[in-house]
């Protein structure tokens, strides 16, 4: 559809699939198909938080290790990314699905 | 004299200690192992109790009995393990310490309703709301059930990672023939909060077992992640501020590892350990190992997980013990019978890489066991475990398949 988006390659259920094809521009096109207009300066944070962790492990976090990793409460995290928080971050961020759904 | 040190006398605990005293010479090692409990628990077996299909006495045996004679044991309570000067202490007067040459962690994973709000402090414990991960929930479950006129009945996963993944949905299905066989069917609603996007985990199974649901009138509510029980109204709240009502709650609260794990600064937000996932290593410290539910290895947390890690760890001890590097031979192979209800079941084979797939197990073609599938086999696969369990896995035994999981008999 955009232009940032036709050079990368997603996975069927929508995650790009190499996390060093990611841009910032990226992430407000992939915030926008998720349905979130604009990320603030909270969304980056857990972006942020969410990419470095999930670079230096190869997994995307889960709510519970990004809740604790940048001090803000799951019910914000539910606020900023609604329904799914850690699937759309991860989505969001260019990782992959988070694991720990076994 | 050097010391092999194992915590945690559970499933996994137990099968290494067999297989350790064969494979170490009892001149060189002392094996000791420790658990605060006296009594080993068939936690499969908790499924059955709340609708009266077991009884406490089918799922208790005194832990000794699966021991080898030549293990040291002790039961008493793990304190503080202390990985960097390789010791643990006991907690007591005594305040006993053990140190260890190599350490096998085995203390497995428990439920924490405290961690959600209202669950365990509003008032309903028990009462009208109920785990069955534990013999003590299980067993109120079945007090509760006897005299149940029916209602509305939620069973709820709070959030995963869960031990034995497939449990909430065999509680549904046995929930489900249940009240039919009590000709009470009609007088029940049956809900299913889970926090995942299906059924199950993995997106073929989901689809069948979501299938199996809508085929016995249960609702499926998904993505329902629990902020909390409010027992004054009866009804459960999601972080994205969806209400379901109840009159019975049954749930599998958060998932954590052991407490001491967390005291002791070895776990993750869960207190699960970090571990190599192929190798069963300790990421941190070499010679620490894992099995069974106590590690981050994205595995089902399940018994016949702990039986596929066990020669794998067990191998890659042997190995560093004579300074070799430990090969990467766990896969994650998971087997699973699912209880569905009218003495039928479905058996799903997975692991790290391959999600479940219809097909033939373990002979291809042959079975007798079907993948993916309903049928009577499969329920008499999962009655027969519990004698498997006590009489041949628990003491390390040889099982008519491999570790790894095979594609054979499998159809993409
Ligand atoms: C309802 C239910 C149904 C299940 N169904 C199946 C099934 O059908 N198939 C299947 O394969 N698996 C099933 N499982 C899962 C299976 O029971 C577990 O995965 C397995 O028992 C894990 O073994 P483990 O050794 O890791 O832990 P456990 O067997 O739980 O052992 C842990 C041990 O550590 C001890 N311990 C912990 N902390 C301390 C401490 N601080 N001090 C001293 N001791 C301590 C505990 O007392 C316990 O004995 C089911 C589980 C439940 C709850």
């Amino acid at each position: 559809m955009l232009a940032e988006l036709t050079a990368i390659a997603f996975n069927e259920e929508g995650f790009m699939t190499d996390p060093n094809e990611w841009t910032k521009e990226i992430a407000e096109v992939l915030a926008q198909q998720e349905a979130i207009e604009t990320l603030t300066a909270e969304h980056w944070k857990i972006i942020d938080f969410c990419r470095q962790t999930g670079l230096a492990s190869g997994n995307a976090p889960t709510l519970r290790q990004i809740s604790a990793g940048t001090g803000i409460s799951t019910k914000e995290l539910f606020a900023l990314y609604p329904k799914g928080p850690a699937k759309k971050v991860a989505k969001i961020a260019g990782l992959g699905k988070p694991e720990g759904c076994v | 004299m050097k010391t092999f040190l194992i915590l945690g006398a559970g499933t996994g605990g137990t099968m290494v200690a067999n297989k350790m005293s064969a494979a170490l010479d009892p001149q060189e090692w002392r094996i000791v192992i420790v658990d605060r409990d006296e009594t080993h628990y068939y936690q499969p077996g908790f499924l059955f109790i709340p609708f009266g299909m077991y009884s406490p006495a089918d799922v208790v045996k005194p832990k000794r009995n699966f021991l080898p004679p030549t293990v040291e044991v002790i039961f008493g309570d793990i304190e503080l393990i202390e990985p960097d000067k390789s010791r643990i202490k006991l907690s007591g007067p005594s305040g006993k310490t053990i140190s260890y040459d190599y350490m096998v962690v085995s203390t497995g994973s428990h439920i924490h309703p405290e961690e959600i709000t209202g669950m365990k402090d509003g008032g309903g414990w028990h009462q009208n709301i109920f785990d069955f991960y534990t013999l003590q929930g299980a067993t109120a479950l079945s007090k509760f059930l006897k005299f149940w006129k029916g209602g509305r009945m939620i069973l709820n996963v709070a959030e995963m990672p869960i031990k034995c993944p497939v449990a909430p949905l065999e509680f549904l299905f046995l929930a489900d023939w249940f009240f039919k066989e009590r000709g009470m069917r009609d007088k029940v609603d049956i809900t299913f909060a889970t926090p995942l996007p299906g059924a199950f985990t993995k997106p073929r199974a989901s689809s069948v077992l979501g299938n199996m649901l809508t085929d016995r009138s249960i609702a499926l509510e998904t993505e329902f992640s629990l902020m909390e029980v409010d027992n004054a109204k009866q009804v459960i709240r999601s972080y994205d501020e969806r209400e379901i009502g109840y009159d019975l709650l049954v749930t599998i609260p958060t998932n954590k590892g052991a407490d001491v794990i967390g005291a002791s600064g070895m776990g993750d937000e869960l207190n699960f350990i970090p571990v190599n996932k192929n190798t069963m290593q300790s990421e941190k410290w070499d010679n620490i190992w894992l099995i069974g539910d106590a590690s981050n290895a994205p595995a089902s947390k399940a018994g016949s997980v702990a039986h596929f890690m066990l020669d794998v760890v067990v191998e890659n001890i042997l190995r560093h013990m004579e300074g070799l590097d430990p090969l990467p031979k766990f896969d994650g192979h998971a087997n699973c019978f699912i209880e569905s209800g009218n003495e039928k079941g479905v058996l799903i084979d997975f692991n790290y890489d391959v999600e479940p797939l219809p097909g033939m197990f373990p002979l291809p073609g042959f079975g007798p066991f079907s993948l993916l599938k309903e049928s009577p086999a499969n329920h008499w696969g999962k009655m027969m475990f519990k004698w498997i369990y006590w009489n041949v896995l628990l003491k390390g035994g040889e099982m008519p398949f491999e570790s790894q999981m095979s594609m054979a008999g499998k159809w993409k």
